[in-house]
């Protein structure tokens, strides 16, 4: 109730939440996979997080009470609520929304007041994911952020907008737009500035910028024609000997790869001090060590900023200091400027976002290995509206999250599906391609070699069930395929309708995602996803 | 693509014979060490009909390139001359599925170095 | 001889002599691998580049044996040690008898 509330919001406060002795000469603050949230959401982090190989078991590859356990987080706090899936409803309606991108700028003044030479690090997917964003074609997200004045993004949902559109905000930017990985397809040349070296704090810090590697594979290639990217790692050891050459005395990262790709590259490219890791929207409250280098996970959609403190003299880094900043919207007050920034932002679209399509009954997340409701929901749309057997949606990892008993609005239902190839198609795919699709897809999550992996979650799958053993090469992993409206073994040379969206294939057919599941959660008023209880993991 | 892995269907001892064959007629059935010789080649192809690799051994005399599942193994040879600056090659090949490209390279020496990544096609549509 | 055949190359003007530098070429031809089918089924005959050679003042850079797995506009880097001033030649054999030449003069300065 009420008092509850109230008591448990007196543990919080921003002084409290900004607490941090100043450490060293040199400070960095990271955000990373915002996803276009200017406005505080609600973000349940993953139940089901998968780690194989050298992975498993060891952080961000924790979750619930065992991530609390090894952390030392007591449930039912604040950062209990922040950082796992533990009791998320109740502790949503105790501690309130997190993020914000006015409460993030509060936050980054109150660190910049302390340390004025602070560098200010974008992790990339910032141009993507709201409502806002979508129609304005990012302008919103590049005028918060040019208000925020990082000193280096990197990318990867950024490409979506098209190359023409990415280069023309580049252009404009007062910040650098680093990749060191993206190559011209054509000439195998740099297409990008791969790094930018900071005097700060008496420090030379090189801040080389990875886009994600797998672009042109996870995202329509069709859409940034003539891009190359990949891991490179003989790049990037070639970029920390250049800056090296050039007197850095502090080589930073700043990675769309992946945590695990990140944790395997730290451990095989020499002279990295920082990794600030992205992508696969991690939370980690500790840096993770590899040999000297510090690994360090900021979550995503606005809900974390990370002050990282460091003392780097004669060329080395002698200590850091660390602290994971959750951005509760109730404690943060917000930065005026920036929520009226916010304000013109979102003013033009105000009415047609506020519409209310329906109700849930249940929690709406998407996070997850393998399903989420959110992903349910929409399935469940593709099915009764496209009229078909099975359906497909992608395995992404953004998208917040609604409580039970809310509204779903025109704004939230985007949040989940805005981007720019949402078309639903519907077509017929053999049993035999089904499995070729799910095995394909798992071995992206589940290859036990991170630099083979692309860091989306499973495909999600309505109509279907299967069993999923993650220890089994590509190919054996996914068994006992079910059409679950008859209950009968999916049959490889049979033909089924599927229905599915953001396809990477251009000229896809079919109304976009969105409209599809308006009109699904309109006619059914309040929406109830049952548990998905269809999908068998094992070996994990 | 999932048209590019159905071409891929040819009996997988019958391919890997073709490969071993193809390298036994390079080395004439010297032993080849695995030093010396760099492959570069992504871990994941972007498109399986255009995949940057790069050979480097110093030292070769010539570079034998093979794709261990392609419907017929060879990809290229390449012979240096006394103006090489390096042994090395860069150029892009078709692969037609996820499989092993292998480069075996003939030393100055008479001897024999080997090398061999697998390079994964994938269909790929996910992100975070 | 195949149609619209361009061959590009990336060469420095001008080096040091002795210099060791990097060469990129392209040239644009369909590399047709003799594997594909067309609309009514039957297979488009091989039409490939199957040779590329490259030498300086007359001696031999690389030479390069192609098969029909080499893309669509082959693409070649390599390095040349550059010891006095003159010409590279770059040639390209395709299966159909046309021998595609570019010429690049290199100066020392
Ligand atoms: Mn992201
Ligand atoms: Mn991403």
């Amino acid at each position: 109730g009420d008092w509850a509330r109230l008591a448990a919001r007196q543990a919080l406060s921003q002084d409290r939440l900004l607490e941090f002795d100043s450490f060293g000469n040199v400070t960095l603050i990271h955000v990373t996979d915002i996803h276009g949230q200017l406005v505080p959401v609600w973000f349940r982090e993953p139940e089901v997080n998968i780690g194989v190989g050298a992975a498993e078991g060891q952080p961000p590859h924790v979750t619930g009470a065992d991530f609390l356990k090894l952390y030392g987080i007591a449930p039912g706090t604040p950062e209990a609520y922040a950082l796992s899936y533990v009791d998320f409803v109740s502790l949503a309606r105790s501690y309130g929304r997190m993020g914000g991108l006015d409460r993030v700028a509060t936050v980054i003044k109150a660190i910049r007041a302390d340390r004025p030479e602070a560098l200010l690090l974008d992790g990339g997917d910032t141009w993507h994911g709201s409502y806002t964003c979508l129609r304005s074609d990012a302008q919103d997200m590049v005028n918060a952020m040019n208000l925020l004045k990082p000193d280096a993004m990197t990318s990867h949902w950024e490409f979506t907008l098209g190359l023409d559109r990415v280069n023309e905000i580049v252009e404009g930017l007062d910040f650098a737009f680093l990749g060191a990985n993206i190559f011209d397809a054509e000439w195998d040349e740099p297409a990008y500035e791969p790094y930018r070296i900071f005097e700060r704090g008496g420090a030379k810090i090189a801040v080389i910028g990875q886009a994600f590697p797998y672009l042109p594979i996870a995202n329509p290639n069709w859409m940034f024609p003539g891009l190359s990217f990949g891991v490179r790692e003989e790049r990037m050891a070639e970029m920390v000997r250049e800056v090296r050459g050039k007197g850095a005395d502090l080589v930073v990262v700043l990675s769309h790869n992946g945590f695990d790709v990140d944790r395997k590259m730290a451990g095989s490219v020499p002279g990295i001090d920082v990794i600030l890791t992205g992508h696969t929207h991690d939370a980690l409250p500790e840096p993770v060590m590899v040999g000297q280098t510090l690994l360090i996970a900021s979550g995503s959609n606005g809900k974390f900023v990370t002050r990282l403190d460091l003392d780097v003299r004669e060329g080395r880094m002698m200590g850091f200091r660390h602290k994971l900043i959750p951005v509760f919207s109730d404690a943060i007050a917000p930065d005026p400027e920036m929520a009226a920034l916010i304000e013109r932002e979102r003013a033009p679209y105000r009415d047609e976002m506020a519409e209310v399509l329906g109700t849930t009954d249940g929690l709406l997340y998407r996070r997850g290995n393998f399903n989420g409701t959110w992903d349910d929901l929409i399935c469940n749309a593709l099915i009764e509206e496209r009229e078909a057997d099975i359906a497909l949606s992608p395995g992404f990892r953004w998208g917040p999250s609604l409580l039970p008993g809310e509204p779903i609005t025109r704004e939230d239902l985007y949040n989940a599906t805005a981007m720019t190839y949402p078309n639903a198609y519907r077509s017929e795919m053999t049993g035999e391609m089904l499995h070729t699709i799910l095995e394909d897809v798992a071995d992206n999550l589940f290859n036990p070699d991170p630099y083979y992996q692309q860091g989306g979650d499973m495909v999600r799958v309505g109509g279907m069930g299967y069993r999923i053993d993650v220890t089994r090469p590509q190919g054996s992993r996914i068994t006992g395929m079910t059409l679950l409206k008859t209950g009968e073994p999916i049959d490889p040379a049979r033909s089924y309708v599927v229905s599915g969206w953001a396809s990477v294939n251009e000229g896809t057919e079919g109304p976009p995602i969105w409209q599809v599941v308006e009109d699904y959660v309109k006619r059914q008023g309040t929406v109830r996803v049952d548990p998905n209880k269809s999908v068998v993991v094992s070996g994990a | 693509s999932a048209g590019l892995a159905a071409a891929l269907m040819l009996p997988a001892s019958a391919v890997r014979a073709a490969v071993e064959d193809k390298i036994a007629e390079f080395t004439g059935g010297a032993d080849a060490g695995a030093d010396g010789i760099t492959l570069t080649t992504p871990e994941i192809a972007e498109n399986g009909n255009t995949v940057p690799i790069e050979v480097e051994a110093p030292g070769a005399v010539e570079i034998m390139v093979v794709a261990s599942a392609n419907p017929t193994p060879d990809v290229a040879r390449v012979s240096f001359g006394p103006l090489a600056g390096a042994q090395r090659l860069s150029t892009r090949i078709r692969l037609g599925g996820t499989q092993d490209v292998i480069a075996v390279a003939k030393m100055g020496d008479g001897s024999f170095r080997r090398a061999a990544n697998t390079v994964k096609v994938t269909i790929g549509g996910c992100g975070g | 001889m195949a149609e619209g055949v361009k061959a590009r190359v990336k060469a420095p003007r001008t080096v040091a002599a002795g210099e060791t530098v990097v060469i990129k070429t392209l040239i644009s031809h369909q590399m047709e691998s003799g594997q594909r089918k067309d609309s009514d089924g039957s297979l488009i005959p091989r039409s490939i580049i199957n040779r590329f050679a490259v030498a300086y003042n007359g001696q031999n850079v690389i030479d390069v044996a192609l098969a029909p797995a080499i893309s669509t506009n082959p693409y070649f880097e390599f390095e040349a040690v550059i010891p006095e001033a003159g010409d590279m030649v770059f040639t390209w054999y395709d299966d159909d008898g046309s021998v595609y030449e570019e010429v690049k003069s290199i100066a020392i300065g």
